[in-house]
């Protein structure tokens, strides 16, 4: 590990955990103007989480400790996770850590927490959210891998960091496998993070709700940390896309000349990414419950096509 | 007189609803007239109870049916030691929980065996009946005695119970709903409602007649212009006062921009429950500009107290009318577009279609009325049935569906919207010039009636006079009352994520059930 590059790892891990609620509020802004309504504005979610931690928190009886240290880990493991991501720059200390099958590991470990969490209390719609997030993740899951599998069998190697700078290595090289794996990545990104069409992440029905039921006991600080692990996650799976499949602009390890340069290429891909998500959930409808298995199914067909292209073509 | 049935029963002609009938009847009677009913394929419109002391040292229970070409209004003396009268709802299962409200009320049993309390949570003691005339508000014990209630219980391996309600996470009306279910299909669902109970009969009773009008709004806002219109024809059958036709007119204007307005709000809703929120911002805003216009023509964004006993209290200008006519067609342009959308939308219509489905003999079975049977092919609507001015005139042309799923009852929404419109523009064109208001009613009469077709079906309203302190006792009935079991049928076998989206399909009213 370069000494020098602690700074680098630092500024990363300061701006995804402080800059993740600006993403929430972009795509808030953007599902407004695509609605016609002129939107709460870029800072609602920072808003909201002040509100959240000005907030004393109303426990369960039935809590136990799981309860009430779930947020934690959420936050803890999505921080990690977004800071192991390279996002503008490779060569993050922290990156070997976990390669992108341990990234999977630790969006998996942080689910099972939250399940557990809401099953701990014992109501009804805790037990009923945490059934159906189990049903998408055990989906979602293998469709992730599969569709991390073709970059990796590209790049020889399952670490983010050698998949980076494999594909940026060959300039702008078209692999149609990585075309199939986008689009799985895409399915699996819209599920995983609770986003329309398989979860509404707006809705106040509490009988629909997948992700949001998980958190209906939650409040005050509680509360603020899940809805600031959830926006560090999506930010993170963008990152995750981005690196696998537009990495040309990341800068590369000692470049520190390339450092800014990459910065501003990074946020404006993660703007076209945000819009880009938010005109999906404003042109779309939610599924049914029982559709979602077809969805991701799709997405895990489409991924493994992407890996049978990759033999069948080399690319 | 010209008699319907039961040539040996001394029936009266009562003014409101024409033609109706009323007579006392006896016990078998009672029982009789519901079967008949049932057999001339009627429906009940409402069942209430009222306490005759101490001019007759009796309670009575009341009951209007509805036949196709008359209504029947029968009341039944109960011994006042011991009330008690025949149990109707193997006939017409909407009468249970009715029947259920008349125990909690007046203590007054008819044998069925759901003895469960309906309206009361707790807030009177079981031994209290409000509405007797010894019970007074101020003696009685103070509320807060919340017992247990005894859900069906639903057995079975893999089957779960969950309770959704009265507090919900969204901002909406209390209401209780016990679902069964295996997995995420629903088996069973139980409704508990009647948690905004608010003794308004008894209210009325410390009310005048034409001070009753401003509460009779107030039962349930949306359908403010439906409730008032009914209490103000109640109040004008028994007071013989005649309704020009200006505010004849103008009253069927209004309850069609009322019909119209809750519409849009319901598609929009609709169309967010189905997870596509730009349905809701755009029907939202219809629904805003729309209901601005009633701010700026008649002082009140949903029309409260825009009707008023003997007629309305405001009038139209030329040029009003003249920008209502370009509002209609600006509303009807930007709701077909809107509908072409949602039509076209697969994901939308997946969500709709096949879902809470009614078959027209199931609404038949339960009694159900208004939109929610029009919708599976039942063309139930008091404007055609028994068209009041200025309903004679215009001939509204009643939508159906058949699906009976909650597609059908978005289409049928859209079908409504283009019909209200038609008959706006029809009272636009034709309405008649003349006075807004006759001379104020004085009540003279024994008893009126009054219905009126709202948006989610009858609302209904009976006033009766009791002498000789000359109070009068109000019956307020809203249709939510036949239709919140239909909603009990409807889920069954759908998805626990679904039962929102039927629920909308149906919007019921809780504060007009509550009443």
């Amino acid at each position: 590990m370069n000494a020098r590059e602690i700074p680098l790892q630092l500024t990363q891990f300061v701006l995804v955990v402080g800059a993740a609620p600006l993403l929430a509020g972009w795509i808030g802004q953007c599902r407004a103007w695509f609605a016609n309504r002129s939107g709460a504005g870029l800072l609602q979610p920072y808003r909201v989480l002040r509100k959240l931690f000005h907030k004393s928190p109303v426990m369960a009886h039935e809590a136990s400790l799981l309860f009430r240290i779930a947020p934690y880990i959420l936050f803890g493991g999505m921080a990690l996770a977004g800071a192991i991501v390279p996002m503008f720059s490779t060569g993050l200390p922290f990156a070997p850590v976990a390669d992108a099958i341990a990234l999977v590991g630790i969006f998996a470990f942080t689910r099972i927490f939250a399940a557990l969490a809401a099953m701990d209390v014992g109501t009804a719609f805790g037990s009923m959210g945490a059934r159906r997030e189990m049903l998408v993740g055990f989906l979602a899951e293998p469709a992730l891998l599969i569709v991390l599998f073709t970059p990796a069998l590209i790049s020889h190697s399952t670490s983010l960091t050698v998949i980076v700078m494999s594909l940026t290595a060959a300039r702008l090289v078209l692999y149609p496998s990585m075309a199939f794996a986008a689009v799985a990545f895409t399915m699996v990104l819209l599920a995983e993070n609770g986003r329309i069409p398989v979860d509404n992440p707006d809705t106040h029905l509490e009988l629909t709700m997948i992700h949001g039921a998980l958190d209906l006991e939650y409040s005050g600080r509680y509360l603020a940390l899940i809805e600031w692990a959830s926006a560090i996650k999506l930010l993170t799976y963008i990152a995750i896309g981005i690196a696998l499949f537009v990495p040309w602009g990341i800068a590369r390890s000692g470049h520190w000349a390339h450092f800014p340069l990459a910065l501003a290429i990074f946020v404006v891909k993660v703007i076209a990414a945000g819009a880009g998500l938010a005109l999906l959930e404003t042109l779309l409808a939610k599924m049914r419950l029982f559709r979602i298995p077809e969805f991701l199914g799709t997405a895990f067909m489409l991924a493994v096509l992407g890996l049978l292209v990759h033999f069948l073509l080399g690319a | 007189m010209k008699t319907p049935l039961w040539q040996d029963i001394p029936w009266e002609s009562v003014k409101g609803i024409a033609p109706t009938y009323r007579a006392r009847v006896d016990k078998s009677q009672w029982r009789d007239v519901f079967l008949q009913c049932r057999e001339a394929t009627g429906r009940l419109i409402a069942l209430w109870a009222t306490d005759a002391r101490p001019e007759q040292a009796e309670f009575m229970v009341h009951a209007v049916l509805l036949f196709a070409d008359h209504w029947l209004w029968i009341s039944y003396g109960m011994d006042e030691t011991n009330p008690n009268y025949p149990d109707v709802s193997d006939i017409f299962p909407a009468a249970i929980r009715r029947q259920r409200a008349i125990y909690d009320l007046l203590g007054a049993s008819s044998g069925a065996s759901d003895t469960r309390p309906w309206l009361r949570h707790g807030a009177w003691l079981a031994r209290e009946f409000p509405l007797r005339r010894d019970f007074t508000v101020s003696a009685a014990t103070p509320g807060g005695h919340e017992e247990s209630y005894a859900f069906v219980r639903v057995k079975g391996d893999g089957i779960h119970e969950m309770g959704v309600g009265p507090v919900h996470a969204g901002t909406i009306e209390p209401g209780h709903f016990r679902l069964a279910i295996v997995g995420d299909e629903i088996m069973r669902l139980e409704e508990r409602l009647a948690y905004a109970h608010k003794g308004v009969e008894k209210r009325f009773e410390s009310l005048g007649l034409i001070e009753g009008a401003r509460l009779a709004g107030r039962m349930c806002a949306d359908s403010t212009v439906a409730y008032t219109w009914a209490y103000a024809m109640a109040v004008e059958a028994m007071s013989g006062c005649v309704v020009p036709a200006r505010a004849e007119w103008l009253r069927g204007l209004l309850l069609e921009r009322e019909r119209i307005a809750n519409h849009l709000g319901n598609i929009g809703a609709l169309s967010n429950d189905g997870g596509l929120a730009f349905g809701q911002t755009q029907f939202s805003l219809l629904k805003e500009r729309w209901i601005q216009t009633h701010q700026r023509l008649w002082g009140h964004r949903y029309l409260m107290d825009a009707i008023v006993p003997g007629g309305v209290a405001h009038d139209l200008t030329h040029q009003d009318r003249a920008q209502m006519e370009h509002e209609c067609n600006d509303l009807e342009q930007a709701v077909r577009i809107l509908q072409d959308i949602l039509a076209d939308h697969a994901g939308l219509q997946e969500r709709f279609l096949g879902i809470g489905c009614l078959t027209a003999a199931r609404i038949e079975a339960l009694g159900g009325v208004g939109l929610a049977a029009r919708a599976s092919g039942l063309a139930r609507d008091i404007r055609t049935e028994f068209p009041s001015p200025p309903y004679d005139t215009l001939a509204p042309r009643i939508a159906t569906r058949r699906q009976g799923d909650v597609a059908a009852r978005v289409a049928l929404r859209f079908d409504e919207i283009s019909e209200s419109l038609r008959l706006m523009r029809h009272i636009l064109a034709d309405l008649p010039e003349g006075p807004l208001i006759s001379a104020p009613p004085m009540a003279t009469g024994k008893q009126g009636l009054g219905c009126v077709e709202g948006w989610r079906g009858e609302v209904f309203v009976a006033i009766e006079r009791a002498a000789p302190d000359g109070l009068h006792h109000v019956h307020i009935h809203d249709p939510s009352w036949q239709n919140w079991p239909l909603l009990e049928q409807a889920v069954i076998g759908n998805l626990v994520p679904d039962f929102p989206l039927i629920n909308t399909s149906f919007n019921l009213a809780y504060s007009g059930h509550d009443l």
